[in-house]
């Protein structure tokens, strides 16, 4: 199962990015393990600037903004 | 709506002593379209209306310009490019050139953490990053393009290049107080990897102004409220507060009117784009410009929020360091400015 990690320390992006891949993941019927990183150590430690950022099985695929959509059913058609 | 015309249209009305840097040529049609809705300038209320009227439309304006030409302009200096522009800089020119990376760079105060641990990793020394990190916040598109439409292109152009002295200023001291040992632990532990870059592909122009447009849905989207309720405080300000009101406590005479005007903008927090409008009619009011943009710049620069998210990586010391000579800055600005205007 895939994993993804949206990178943020919960700001109202963060929170949206969480949301529009959960909404795409249900459509698309994927099933994936999504999670919220809020931890500022383990953010960091993924080398990005800006948040939100997202990390598919521990890679980082996107930061500093909200994925759009076609962006996000590209991750999660891989 | 009655406001909307040409440049051209407009006839040039003359501005009684003291209502401000913003100069009449729109003036003339707001007279009638004030009119038109039988209201008279004469009284109070009718005013208000009229300031109302006379700014909205103009700022706005400008401001959905300025907002889409820095959302094009960001595109060519994402974070990582400014950090890499940055790494290994020596104090002072690091430090210049960290402020005015700082007017261009995307920022938001919720990635200030990963930003500031991300600069220092790659290298970027500790007071080119204050530089950085206060020039992000304190210059920014809203701020000018409000300045621009309220006050005209030199109060704007004072204003860009005092914040951008403040935080070449207020960085090359921290740096030179050597504190990283200040940091907390875990960020001065932390053993980054090559950072990713996921943004590596060339990007056309079209793709550029389409970060511009998304950029101007996403600033003006938010602010427009805060610029309205902005501007329709200081058209009451305009309305109701006596003429020279506000010279007895905030004009150019009174010494302690300026870190009064500090200590009073630092625990409140608000955007720009809702404190510029309300300056703009206390300006008109009496008070002093230097007072009022102390004022400013310290509601936009130092704000608890963003206090409390440094927190998490610096501790007392460096923050009061920081607070201490932001505030110190803003406060000779604001003292300059009496004195030479």
């Amino acid at each position: 199962m895939k994993r993804i990690e949206v990178l943020g320390a919960g700001c109202r992006k963060c929170e949206t990015t969480f949301n529009v891949i959960r909404e795409a993941a249900r459509q698309a019927a994927v099933e994936v393990q999504l999670e919220k990183v809020t931890d500022l150590a383990r953010i960091v430690g993924y080398g990005i600037l800006q948040t939100p950022g997202v990390a598919t099985d521990g890679k980082v695929v996107h930061t500093g903004g909200i994925p759009g959509p076609e962006t996000v059913r590209a991750w999660l058609a891989k | 709506m009655p406001s909307r015309m040409t440049l051209a249209q407009c006839q040039k009305a003359p501005l009684p002593p003291g209502t401000g840097a913003s100069s009449g040529t729109l003036r003339g049609k707001h007279v009638e379209a004030v009119a038109l809705l039988g209201l008279s300038r004469a009284t109070r209320f009718g005013e208000a209306v009229h300031f109302f009227l006379y700014d909205a439309p103009k700022v706005l304006l400008l401001l959905v310009g300025v907002v889409f030409v820095m959302g094009v302009v960001q595109t060519f200096f994402a974070p990582a490019r400014t950090r890499a522009l940055l790494a290994g800089r020596r104090l002072g020119v690091g430090n210049a050139l960290a402020a005015l990376l700082g007017i261009v760079t995307p920022f938001c105060s919720c990635s200030a953490v990963p930003l500031f641990i991300g600069f220092l990793s790659a290298g970027v020394p500790l007071g080119v990053t204050f530089s950085f990190l206060i020039s992000a916040p304190m210059v920014n598109e809203v701020a000018l393009a409000l300045l621009l439409g309220l006050f005209g292109w030199k109060v704007a152009a004072l204003y860009l290049g005092l914040g951008l002295l403040v935080a070449i200023v207020a960085g090359l001291v921290i740096g030179r107080l050597r504190m990283e040992r200040h940091l907390e632990d875990w960020v001065r532990a932390i053993h980054l990897g090559e950072a990713a870059a996921p943004h590596g592909t060339v990007r056309t122009w079209a793709e550029r102004f389409e970060a511009g447009v998304r950029h101007l849905r996403e600033i003006v989207g938010r602010v427009w409220p805060y610029v309205l309720a902005g501007i329709g405080l200081g058209a009451g300000i305009h309305g109701y507060v006596p003429e020279d009101f506000l010279a007895s406590f905030m004009g150019a005479n009174v010494w302690w009117a300026v870190p009064a005007a500090v200590l009073l903008g630092v625990p409140m927090y608000t955007n720009a784009a809702g404190i510029i409008p309300v300056v703009e009619a206390l300006i008109g009011k009496g008070a002093a410009l230097g007072t009022t943009l102390a004022f400013m710049m310290s509601v936009i620069a130092l704000s608890a929020p963003e206090i409390l998210i440094l927190r998490k990586v610096l501790r007392w010391p460096l923050i009061a360091t920081f607070v201490g000579v932001v505030a110190f800055g803003v406060l000779v600005v604001g003292y300059v400015f009496n004195a030479v205007l």
